[in-house]
């Protein structure tokens, strides 16, 4: 795994510096961080004054932020690098009711069909509907054992952070990027910052990963991570299953992260074991010793730290128009004089926009409209807990609910499992797998001026459907507030 | 090989639009991005906002032709969505001006030769203030990486040299990685032994 020092440089070039190999654990050298190692073990070239040309090992595709790329690079005449290191599938504008394959809208349609041909043609794998493996891009890569530790993940999307859960350095690109890493299998970039988040202590009951991140989101503001690619450690993450950690990183980018991740360990190895694109028997011990290289070690250090104390941490809903404007559940939504003035100012438009006040506590706050899916929490286990809570219970008639599946696999668990039944039983809509009604830019939208309960990861003016609001919140209060018409801690149904 | 446009001096009334945090959906909605092109987008940047407010400077005649947009602080967070730089590009921009960016976006908009520019927060807010007539002459310079105030007073901004280099040449990533074939090939090839994963059969 050591990294390439440049054998040579364009005339303009500074002077280059010789890297030495990432030490795998202290033996005297500088202690490094998990960012720091799979940094260096993919940097192929290191010109002073320069970006880093950067190894990627593995970008997902959807149809969404793929077509203009693939234009770039035939337009140029350059063949795809290496499609052994691409996977493409559709989820954004897809419709998730059940005759999918008949896309209404002309340009969602056109959209689809082009990244299927484009996939044929460039000879790269696509998880097409019905394949038993479409579904949300971030859900896909996980559940196939394409994700794995150490390796360096992109995506045209911000999301892609969810991969960290894996201990890989995952982060969304625009669509230019996308297309160098088609023509090259790299990148130019510029080394992050590193920030450890610890999460100490243990969630109480009703209390979820998804608080967990709100909560820290909340603590340092959308923007409190810029520059930075964070490592979540602590008792409270080793505790957590692969499904909330990938829920974890998913919303890193939330507070501007450039990513997430969370080291390898048991847990992340037991996941992947036996998974489709995971290592075969004979590679198996070989690749975990290679994966638990990554690990911090003891030491490393951190351009900054911050830490969250689960053990008091409550049920979190959004109140606002981005992820940080959060309060617990009884809590009050703050006062706006004690904001600073630029955060007052977001505050006071974000009220008028969720029609909210100041001091005003959520508790009690109708919805009209319960989601459960996307990229932060539509796995098996968000639907289980759902349907737990469903189980036995309607869902209030004043309420629409929506459960999307994040993926076919995911969809067709659930049905073996009969919690498909459970929610239909409950008055719930379970559809099909996509990204749906978390940024609609299908036919699942919010109505104006409607209210919607969310497990997915953004709030923004907007976001769920022209004048839609949105409260982020865990799959749970999801749920409990589907049930009781109002916005709900889950505390008494778990 | 020039495929961006270079980024030359602009001089132009400057638009203000003093919000923090504006994310990328605001910038340009979802609802917008199901083209196959880059083109198109412009029509509805900052659809919502101009939409709900009929003072919102894009709806102001006297905005016209204005190509340098002055915001607050963590510009362009949220999404990936290079749509959102295209929607800018296609209404017209050259230049944004502002406390922050948020990282994608700062790197998306260094691939479409939209110039962001990061200026200490007392001189945004006093841009921000004095924009608001549509009679406020900004001209930015990123030879020099400087913004010229219509009183005369020169900023320097800080920027990046080899993107500053990219960025007047028209040069985009491509071409410089792919000078690099031969470093990249002999890091695949030493990188394989420890290669676990292949998409091949998905």
């Amino acid at each position: 795994m050591s990294a390439a020092a440049t054998k040579k440089a364009p005339e303009k070039a500074g002077k280059k510096s010789v890297e030495t190999a990432p030490e795998s654990s202290g033996s005297g050298a500088t202690a490094k961080n998990i960012v720091q190692k799979i940094w260096d073990a993919h940097v192929v070239t290191r010109i002073e004054g320069h970006p880093n040309v950067f190894a990627i090992d593995l970008m997902l595709l959807h149809e969404v932020t793929s077509a203009q790329a693939f234009q770039l690079i035939e337009t140029r005449g350059i063949q795809v690098f290496d499609p052994t290191r691409l996977l493409a599938t559709i989820d954004h504008s897809t419709p998730t009711r059940q005759n999918r394959w008949e896309i209404y809208d002309e340009a969602a349609r056109t959209q689809v069909e082009t990244l299927r041909s484009n996939c044929k043609k460039h000879n790269i794998p696509f998880l097409d509907f019905d394949s038993g493996k479409q579904g949300i891009v971030h859900v896909v890569g996980p559940e196939l054992g394409v994700t794995q530790p150490g390796m360096t993940i992109v995506c045209g999307d911000s999301h892609t952070s969810t991969h960290g859960a894996f201990g890989a350095l995952a982060f969304g690109v625009g669509t230019s990027e996308v297309a160098h890493v088609m023509a090259t299998g790299c990148l130019l970039q510029k080394q992050p910052q590193s920030m450890k988040v610890e999460f100490k202590g243990r969630f109480r009951r009703g209390v979820y990963a998804k608080d967990a991140i709100l909560k820290l989101i909340g603590e340092i503001g959308v923007g409190g991570a810029n520059g930075h690619v964070i490592e979540y450690v602590g008792e409270a993450v080793r505790a957590m299953s692969m499904e909330e950690r990938m829920t974890v990183c998913n919303m890193s980018i939330e507070c501007g992260a450039r990513a997430g991740l969370i080291a390898p360990d048991e847990t992340t190895f037991n996941y992947l074991k036996g998974r489709a694109h995971a290592p075969c028997a004979e590679k198996w011990d070989e690749a975990v010793e290679y994966w638990k290289s990554f690990a911090s070690d003891e030491n490393a250090k951190y351009d900054k730290s911050v830490v969250i104390d689960l053990d008091k941490l409550e049920p979190i809903v959004t109140w606002g128009t981005n992820p940080a404007q959060s309060v617990s559940l009884g809590e009050r939504i703050p006062k706006l004089e004690t904001m600073a003035a630029n955060d007052k100012a977001v505050a006071v438009r974000a009220l008028e926009y969720t029609k909210l006040k100041e001091q005003q506590v959520l508790e009690g706050t109708p919805v009209e409209w319960a989601f459960v899916g996307s990229c932060t929490n539509g796995r098996i286990e968000d639907l289980r807990i759902v349907a737990e809570i469903l189980k036995g219970r309607k869902v209030n008639p004043a309420v629409t609910m929506y459960v999307v599946p994040g993926s076919e696999a995911v969809m067709k668990r659930c049905q073996e499992e009969g919690l498909d039944e459970i929610f239909r039983a409950a008055g719930a809509d379970f559809r099909m797998p996509g990204c749906s009604m978390c940024l609609a830019m299908n036919d699942d939208q919010v109505p104006p001026g409607k209210r919607c309960i969310s497990s997915s990861n953004r709030n923004f003016v907007g976001r769920q459907g022209p004048d839609s609001i949105t409260h982020l919140a865990s799959p749970a209060t999801v749920a409990a507030s589907a049930i009781a018409g109002c916005i709900t801690s889950p505390a008494q149904y778990v | 090989m020039s495929l961006i446009p270079k980024v030359t001096t602009v001089t132009s009334k400057a638009m203000p639009v003093p919000m923090k945090d504006v994310d990328t959906d605001l910038i340009i909605p979802a609802q917008f991005l199901t083209s196959i092109s880059k083109d198109g987008y412009g029509a509805n940047v900052f659809r919502r906002l101009r939409d709900n407010d009929p003072n919102f400077p894009i709806n102001r005649k006297e905005f016209d032709g204005a190509s340098i947009l002055v915001t607050d602080s963590n510009f362009g967070c949220g999404s990936s969505r290079e749509h959102a730089v295209w929607a800018l590009t296609g209404a017209g921009f050259k230049v944004v001006i502002a406390k922050s960016f948020s990282d994608i976006f700062y790197n998306n908009s260094a691939k479409n030769a939209l110039l962001l520019v990061v200026l200490e927060d007392k001189v945004v807010d006093e841009i921000l203030q004095s924009a608001k007539n549509a009679d406020y002459e900004v001209t930015v310079d990123l030879e020099s990486q400087t913004v010229v105030l219509p009183d005369g007073r020169s900023y320097k901004f800080e920027y990046d040299q080899f993107r500053k280099h990219c960025m007047l040449n028209g040069l985009d990533d491509i071409e410089y990685i792919r000078s690099h074939t031969a470093d990249i090939q002999e890091f695949r090839n030493r990188q394989e032994k420890q290669r676990y994963m292949s998409t091949r059969g998905a």
